[in-house]
């Protein structure tokens, strides 16, 4: 992987074909202020070129170069779905134990005239707004505080709806001290029974117990380019392959594409995200994913509660389920 | 020195290997703590329940010999017997997940990575899963999940406790996202228990790391560690890697989880059939099998309701 010191920070190293020919396009929209002759022409003939290119490259993407996709920095992040999708949004802080935990945030909105309660991880642009948000990294408060918000929305028969975007739970020594991995636990038996629709969308990266401790779910919606995984490539590199710098291999092998894992049962949506990636539109995303949501709540909401909730657990229960041969 | 037991067991070790040459150790008949290193007789370990009689380390054992230490001895039957894992999603890393299946069946004994039967605890009628370690590391995949999901299912149909013993390194890897949704299976079929007031009895066992402590580990309605056994999420070199600092004294231990919270009690290998089956009878006293009346088929002890 060559990373030039002139490679363009907001294009992958895959994509800098892309990037040569956008810088070309600004040059000559700079030249064309003074000079006007044949340079629109030219512009017009060189996105065509970019448009091919990108259509080209996006059309045989490997799990790995999706990986690299599904944390793209410029990638959008549950707080931009909320502002363009959403209206009226009230966050709601604190698991009322210990702390407000920034990583994963919550509160409720309208989705058009419907009040529905939100939760998703949260990532940070920029090295200060990064950790602040803890890389997106979740401590126990933040899955307690998601676990309240459930409650909450549960006894005022909100639908949730879950943003997926997760390196994985925080590692550290306070995170272990506070009890991760029971509040981790403690959500996906409270989500199995939570008595209002869930629909849990992963957006970015959905690594690990970290992503799946908001991701039970009546209906899972994954973005085209997203990725869901049991650890992350790099961890299962560092452990089979004994080391990270076959994170691709590890991506390739974990690698089930949406569509896979759409016949495994496990995810019921891929939605398709704008050419070159939900970040080069991020307000066509939105809207996208708003069409699918309002679907999705509509045809859960009208489902008598048992039966929902029947079909949510049998839904569990058919995952890895041991078929006669 | 202080081998006093050595001198006495060393008689009848003479009886055993008569004509032991020089100092070859005779396979089976010694065992290393590895703890303190001491060179114990393994018919002394086994006496023991596997604790080193020396420094009192809980040595790892395997499901069956879990599940022989725990059980009364009639009465047993086992759950999901046949239950083969299958390689799904054709994983390969350095090895084919398929013959690193091979491999632990061949290692353990076991088609997977979970054993559970229905039994007896000191009369208390019970299902008991225990994880083997020994396969994959212990690791959960859709066998295990599907066999957690059936113990489970017993329990409801019979109305019996569980209790699970979990040692694991997590969630298996080779099964990728299907892993990853057992955690979600079994602690869905764990919330039926407790809608149900069936206790849930966690015991963690030296380790439990991963996907199987943030899931059916740590929702036992009483969770139970043995001494010293290590508990986390993330694994040690991870954290430290993140956090570049040293970690504290008996991080992670189960005396640790005990002091920040996370667990119950801890309880010791020689009283855990005691201490258990007497919070049965407690949590449960209809339950309780009097003398002389037996477990029938349809489970007429469960409590009335």
């Amino acid at each position: 992987m060559a990373v030039s010191e002139f490679m363009n920070p907001d294009y992958l190293d895959f994509e800098q074909p892309i990037a040569e020919l956008e810088s070309k396009i600004n040059e000559l929209r700079l030249v064309g202020s003074d000079n006007k002759l044949n340079i629109n022409d030219e512009i017009s003939k060189l996105q065509d070129k970019s448009h091919r290119l990108t259509e080209k490259i996006f059309s045989s993407l490997t799990p790995w170069q999706i990986s690299q996709l599904a944390r793209h920095p410029l990638r959008p992040y549950t707080e931009d779905y909320i502002r363009l999708i959403f209206n009226d949004f009230d966050e709601l802080h604190g698991d009322r134990y210990f702390a407000d935990d920034t990583a994963l945030i919550g509160g409720i909105a309208y989705l058009e005239q419907i009040p529905v309660m939100l939760i998703g991880h949260q990532k940070g642009r920029g090295t200060t707004e990064k950790v602040k948000r803890n890389f997106g990294m979740p401590k126990p408060e933040g899955y307690r505080k998601a676990r309240r918000l459930m409650l909450l929305a549960e006894r005022y028969r909100m639908p949730v709806l879950t943003f997926i975007d997760t390196p994985g739970a925080y590692p550290g020594v306070d995170s272990e001290a506070r009890g991760i991995n029971e509040s981790i636990a403690e959500n996906l038996a409270v989500m199995s029974r939570l008595r209002t629709p869930i629909i849990a969308t992963v957006t970015g990266e959905g690594n690990s117990g970290g992503a799946i401790a908001i991701g039970v779910c009546d209906h899972l919606n994954m973005l085209q380019y997203s990725t869901y995984f049991v650890i992350s490539p790099e961890g299962c590199a560092t452990i089979l392959w004994k080391s990270s710098d076959h994170k691709a291999a590890a991506a390739e092998a974990m690698g089930v594409t949406s569509t896979r894992l759409e016949e495994l049962g496990i995810v019921d949506q891929t939605i398709a995200e704008p050419l070159g990636g939900a970040h080069r539109d991020m307000k066509g995303m939105a809207e996208r994913l708003k069409v699918q949501l309002l679907e999705q709540i509509d045809r859960f909401s009208k489902m008598n509660m048992e039966e929902l909730l029947e079909r949510r657990y049998r839904r569990l229960m058919s995952h890895g389920a041991q078929r006669p041969r | 020195m202080s081998n006093k037991w050595i001198d006495k067991i060393l008689p009848k070790i003479m009886k055993v290997a008569p004509s032991a040459k020089s100092r070859s150790v005779p396979e089976g008949i010694w065992s290393k703590c590895p703890k303190c290193e001491a060179v114990l007789y393994a018919e002394n370990l086994r006496d023991n329940l596997d604790v080193c009689p020396k420094c009192d380390h809980h040595l790892r054992i395997s499901a069956r010999r879990r599940l022989e230490l725990f059980l009364d001895a009639d009465g047993q039957s086992e759950i999901g017997a046949d239950i083969e894992p299958t390689d799904i999603l054709k994983f390969k890393d350095l090895k084919k997940y398929k013959d690193r299946l091979t491999a632990a069946a061949k290692s353990t004994g076991e088609k997977d990575a979970l054993v559970v039967k229905e039994g007896r605890v000191n009369g208390h009628g019970v299902v008991v899963a225990a994880f083997e370690f020994g396969f994959i590391g212990g690791s959960m995949g859709s066998v295990v999940g599907e066999k957690f999901m059936m113990a489970v299912n017993r329990c409801l149909e019979k109305r019996l406790p569980l209790v699970c013993f979990a040692t694991s390194g997590g969630a298996r890897m080779q099964e990728a996202l299907i892993s990853l949704m057992q955690m979600a299976k079994t602690s869905a079929a764990l919330e039926r228990l407790k809608q149900e007031r069936l206790p849930y009895f966690s015991v963690l066992v030296d380790p439990v790391y991963g996907g199987v402590s943030a899931s059916l580990a740590m929702l036992g309605d009483i969770n139970i560690a043995e001494p010293r056994a290590y508990i986390g999420f993330a694994g040690q070199d991870v954290i430290r890697q993140t956090v570049r600092e040293k970690l504290p004294e008996g991080f992670q231990r189960a005396e640790f989880l005990l002091d920040h919270g996370a667990i119950d009690m801890i309880v010791h290998r020689h009283q855990m059939k005691t201490r258990i089956s007497a919070l049965i009878g407690k949590l449960l006293p209809d339950a309780r099998v009097r003398e002389g009346q037996l477990l029938t088929r349809n489970g007429s002890i469960g409590r009335s309701r």
